[in-house]
């Protein structure tokens, strides 16, 4: 099926997501969609998979319009998407996830379905047990048990968004393997991604998206060189890199072992510098995040110490953490840095309660928030509700909230879902932080910005450590290995 | 929102014309002349000096229910409990009374302080229930209603009998030390009056204007974010419904000294509940309360009346109030509703 | 205490449950679609007026039954619509529901109080009564209570068996998900919302036609909040919410089997000893976390996870809307 996008425009409140973008999926072939963080890609995909309607455009199949109210009705002509976040139901099993959404007879058939999904997972190489619960797999996983589900539905058009985040290289090969396998049987496949290399290892063609607009289409052979042009309006400036590390040991971690319902950390011993970055990379959901959660005495160790200079912060509640200068900024802003409904005067008066009596002064938290609004350069008065501020916005009001000196900064995904533009404020920001004595510890999916910006990384894979990395040698092929599991 | 001033005023007195319709077609329905109903209720309600007395009566408890209850809504929390605080509060006032013997500008105080810890005590039970027990509130307070009114029984058929055998009238009646002073020939005591209003002033600025306050609205509408900036959610939650219950408990107290002069086994008369109803159509503000308050107080004095005069059920009030509070809700949804769609389309 | 005396306990209990139990499956199959109707003590009044109303006036218990479930739909449909079209919290419609239905109970059924009306007759099932034991328990009932245990099977075998329940649990579960698969998340929460309030209202019919004959004031009170503290008790799962309710039963009868022998204490603690009851379970459900960690070795602590609880539905309570 030949696939035609005219003059998709989409809007989401101020930003224009899609500026006329024109665009021709032929069948058979795989079509690289590449683009920066925020260039419009997923935008683009979820209108032509039927979760979103354009505000102007239109979509043909075989040069026939066509309009999809549901993402079902896109199913139901044959274009199906694999998001980012599986979009599956995490609490109902491999096999009922597989089941739901097909045709509806009263009595379900699950032999037959079992027989299906193990049929497709054979041919693929996938190995899905149908009884297993869908949140204990990975998302790797998740993603086979959705690509033999929209081939099971019959698609003939598969859009993946991003599906390399998070997956382990075998996975990653794997999957590789299986849309090369569908683009030759005559499938096509949209392959959304903004990592150069996985798009020139697998696409026919490219086509680049910045800003919201259609920039430039290629055809393999595919030149790196040029695809980064397209990609980024300017040149990356080589950014500075954070000053060498030689101050005293901030915090030091003996043999800790933490553990939540997924995951288990044993004999962690870490020694945190004062002025240093320190990058914690891997696939999400590897131990990182519990790591920073017990560093910031959110999570309690099961063994070991955590040695804030002399003092012993082992066991201790979060409040004391917080008191001696630890934070950690959440990757889920409105969930769980800040309150929705309340402005930023208010969350200034609830994190910088300036009179110690009852009564709020109203007044000065008005001019604090104020100046920090012009400090950290964000859109919005004291009276705007944290909810109205775009990401980029909410990331600096979380910054702009924090306590002036913190010994030990922890953030998740600093930069995620931000242009670029705001990612370079934010870590100009953060580096000025570094620059008096602050340690940095930031988790991120993003290799360069790991490597531009941490003095070591460390790099997880299901609960294991690596050592130190230093990160003005190591390469981002290194740093993949790692990643899905080797060398470890 | 850019709706005209008329659309705002037509959406502002829709749940009111709604409700009155509703009444109307539920009084034809039973068979009743609906005007001489609704008409009965009102002559019941402002017929003369001493009713009006009776509202200001009724207003008291509901006025202070409502503001503690201002407290645990800004918290998140849905205090159903509530009703069950005024019971401990009167428990506890009722307990003061009979042993303590004092005089009046001693006891008074006194008892008002005993309704204070009751209801603050039963808050601390809920709010534990609810963070230490992960019980939803709604059902922690129901059980605990239930269980303060099986221990009224207890009390006034078992140690707190009068001598001459146990009624549903109650206890024998206090000491004359433990009457709140009335105003003139009136039923409405200065003493709650004051009372009431002091808490609801008082929780006005507490929720506008203080450390605490903030910290409230900050737990009530995102509490893993209020945990993260360094809130503890649970003493907030807790202290919550202890301010609450300390209001409820002074509600419940002032029903023995001020209203039966002795405790009875239905001591709360559902105004816990009712009070529920006072904030939802408040719209979670302190400066509406008082309106609605007096609307709500003229329709309980009112409302008997019917069973005299018509031969119809006094609860027809209830359906009056609860009915605004529905349609209110209703209403505010449907202009939601409107708004957001002008906002798509314009 | 002799077996018979035993016997005939259990069988009223089984009879006297059998409302909770349609309350408690309407309410699982409201809640498992991601809606919680919290009216369910003023439906069951005002459901159980109706079906007595209606049934006194037509002469016909089916009529009866009939206007129960209507009243209970028409209740629950009140409830999604605020919630799901006006965006309203599901919690103050429901609350304010469940007094407007107790004081419309109480308007519109003051000429019904206490006057003797139709009762569904008692109707052994030849052949499954003589069992031993089981028998008188659970054949030698009424048509009323032989439906309760269909109803249960069904919403039962709907959830495990049938591609609707599946489509019914994702809704519950995650309804992004369920959207994404042409599942039409909205509607299919009106409808469940509109046939678990239906067997709310049969629940309230069956007190007024059945358990607790004829009509009064407030005359079903606190059976809504027991049926809704069920539902998290049997942690949504329709087995486990009818052993609920057989359980409440029971406890209540022993209620009543203790008071005389204390007839100091006046009935009203004994009425109230469920309540109180009901918190300590949805302590022990609630807080299971916490004190499982602590006193039951690990190897048993999934078994005993599984048998005393597991989350709400996930999308419980939360709105969907299409972007």
């Amino acid at each position: 099926m030949k696939i035609e996008l005219v003059g998709i425009t989409k809007r989401y409140g101020e930003l224009l997501a899609n500026q006329d973008v024109t665009l021709t999926i032929a069948a058979g072939e795989v079509l690289g969609l590449l683009g920066e963080n925020g260039a419009g890609k997923t935008t683009l995909m979820r209108v032509l998979s039927g979760y979103t309607r354009p505000e102007r455009g239109e979509i043909r199949l075989d040069g026939a319009v066509r309009t999809f109210a549901s993402p079902a009705e896109a199913i139901g002509v044959g274009v199906g998407m694999l998001h980012q976040d599986p979009m599956d139901v995490p609490q109902m099993s491999v096999l009922d996830n597989f089941c739901l959404g097909q045709e509806t007879t009263f009595l379900r058939h699950r032999h037959a379905a079992a027989a299906k999904l193990a049929e497709l997972g054979e041919r693929f190489g996938f190995d899905l047990a149908p009884q297993a619960t869908v949140g204990s797999l990975t998302v790797g996983e998740r993603q086979q048990l959705e690509l033999v589900r929209l081939l099971a539905l019959g698609v003939s058009t598969i859009i993946l968004d991003e599906p390399t985040t998070g997956i382990s290289a075998p996975q990653k090969a794997l999957l590789f393997r299986a849309l090369r396998e569908l683009a030759a049987e005559g499938l096509s496949v949209v392959f959304v991604s903004h990592k150069l290399d996985e798009v020139q290892a697998l696409c026919d063609e490219v086509a680049v998206l910045r800003r919201g607009r259609l920039v430039g289409e290629r055809k393999a052979p595919l030149d790196p060189e040029e695809l980064v042009a397209l990609m980024f309006d300017q040149e990356l400036p080589p950014t500075a890199r954070p000053p060498e590390v030689g101050g005293e040991v901030v915090l030091r971690t003996e043999e800790l072992a933490v553990r939540d319902r997924r995951m288990a950390l044993e004999g962690v011993s870490l020694a945190l510098h004062a002025g240093e970055v320190l990058g914690l990379a891997g696939l999400e959901g590897s131990g990182q995040q519990l790591l920073m959660q017990a560093l910031a005495g959110l999570v309690r160790p099961r063994e070991g110490r955590i040695l804030f200079g002399d003092v012993d912060l082992t066991g201790q509640p979060y409040a004391a953490f917080l008191r001696r200068g630890i934070a950690l900024v959440p990757a889920a802003r409105l969930e769980e840095g800040m309150i929705p409904g309340l402005s930023l005067r208010e969350h200034m008066a609830l994190c910088h309660p300036e009179s110690r009596g009852m009564m709020i002064d109203w007044e000065a938290a008005t001019r604090r928030t104020e100046s920090q609004i012009a400090q950290f350069n964000i859109v919005g008065t004291p009276a705007t509700r944290v909810e109205e501020l775009s990401g980029g916005n909410q990331q600096r009001a979380l910054l702009a909230l924090l306590p002036d000196a913190l010994k030990l900064l922890m953030l998740e995904h600093p930069t995620r879902g931000l242009d670029v533009s705001s990612s370079r404020w934010i870590w100009a920001n953060l580096l000025e932080r570094c620059a008096q004595g602050t340690v940095l510890v930031f988790t991120s999916t993003d290799l360069d910005e790991l490597v531009q910006y941490s003095d070591h990384i460390i790099v997880f894979s299901g609960g294991k450590l690596s050592a130190p990395v230093d990160a003005a040698t190591v390469t981002v092929q290194e740093l993949g290995n790692l990643i899905g599991g080797r060398g470890l | 929102m850019r709706q005209s001033r008329l659309t705002k005023v037509l959406f502002g007195l829709a749940p009111f014309v709604l409700t009155i319709v509703f009444a109307i077609l539920i009084l034809i329905a039973a068979g009743a002349n609906p005007f001489r109903a609704l008409g009965s209720i009102v002559a019941g309600a402002f017929g003369n000096a001493t009713k009006i007395g009776d509202i200001a009566v009724a207003m008291v408890p509901l006025t202070l229910c409502a503001a503690g209850m201002l407290v645990t809504f800004a918290a998140g929390l849905w205090n159903i409990g509530v009703e069950g605080q005024i019971v401990a509060g009167a428990l506890m006032t009722t307990w003061v009374v009979r042993s303590v013997t004092a005089p009046a500008i001693l006891l008074l105080p006194l008892s008002v302080r005993a309704g204070v810890v009751g209801g603050a005590l039963l808050g601390v039970i809920i709010g534990a229930l609810r963070t230490y027990g992960r019980v939803n509130e709604i059902f922690a307070g129901l059980g605990m209603n239930y269980v303060l009114t099986a221990l009224t029984n207890y009390l006034i058929f078992g140690p707190w009998k009068p001598p001459d055998g146990a009624t549903m009238s109650g206890t024998d009646p206090f000491v004359r030390e433990a009457w709140m002073p009335t105003i003139g020939s009136s039923r409405a005591c200065w003493p709650s009056i004051a009372l009431a209003a002091v808490a609801l002033v008082i929780v006005y600025y507490l929720l506008r204007d203080t450390h605490w306050g903030l910290r409230l609205k900050a737990v009530g509408r995102n509490p893993v974010a209020a945990m993260r900036l360094g809130i503890n959610t649970r003493r907030e939650m807790i202290l919550a419904l202890v301010v609450c219950g300390a209001m409820a408990g002074v509600a419940g107290s002032l029903q023995t000294t001020a209203v039966y002069h002795r405790l009875t086994p239905s001591i709360s008369s559902g105004y816990g509940y009712l009070a529920q109803l006072v904030v939802l159509l408040s719209g979670l503000r302190a400066a509406a309360v008082p309106a609605i308050v007096f609307f709500f107080g003229a329709i309980q004095v009112g409302s008997p009346t019917l069973e005299l005069r018509m031969q119809l059920d006094s609860s027809l009030g209830g359906i009056l109030e609860a009915s605004a509070v529905l349609f209110f809700i209703l209403v505010r949804g449907w202009r939601q509703r409107l708004a957001a769609r002008e906002e798509r389309h314009g | 205490m002799d077996s018979a005396y035993l016997l005939a306990t259990l069988q009223s209990v089984v009879a006297s449950s059998s409302p909770l139990v349609f309350a408690g499956i309407g309410e699982t199959l409201t809640e498992r679609s991601g809606v919680t109707n919290l009216s369910l003590d003023g439906t069951i009044l005002l459901s159980a007026m109706a079906g007595f109303a209606v049934a006194y006036r037509t002469h016909s218990l089916v009529l009866g039954f009939a206007a129960g479930a209507l009243v209970g739909a028409a209740i629950a449909l009140i409830v999604a619509f605020g919630s799901i079209a006006l965006r309203q919290d599901q919690v103050a419609v429901g609350f304010t529901l469940t007094l407007l239905c107790a004081d419309l109970s109480a308007f519109i059924g003051l000429h019904y109080v206490h006057i003797p009306g139709p009762n569904v007759p008692h109707w052994a099932i030849p052949g499954l009564a003589d069992i031993p034991v089981i028998g008188q328990v659970l054949f030698d009932q009424n048509i009323v209570v032989y439906g309760s245990y269909l109803v249960v099977l069904l919403a039962w075998f709907w959830l495990r068996f049938t591609q609707q329940g599946l489509r019914l649990r994702s809704v519950g579960e995650r309804p992004e998900a369920a959207f994404s698969r042409g599942i039409p998340v909205n509607r299919l929460r009106y409808v469940y919302s509109a046939l678990g309030g239906g067997l709310v209202g049969v629940a309230g019919a069956s007190y007024s036609l059945c358990v607790k004959l004829g009509w009064s004031n407030n005359h079903t009170a606190g059976m809504g909040w027991i049926a809704l503290a069920i539902v998290i008790f049997g942690s949504w799962s329709p087995l486990k919410v009818m052993l609920g309710a057989y359980l409440f039963g029971l406890l209540k009868a022993l209620g009543s089997m203790m008071q005389p022998v204390y007839p100091n204490v006046p009935t009203q603690v004994f009425q109230s000893a469920p309540f109180a009851l009901m918190l300590l379970a949805l302590v022990l459900v609630g807080g299971g976390g916490a004190w499982i960690e602590r006193l039951v070795p690990a190897r048993l602590r999934p078994a005993v996870l599984a048998i005393l609880g597991s989350a709400p539905p996930a999308g419980l309570g939360k709105r969907f809307e299409q972007v």
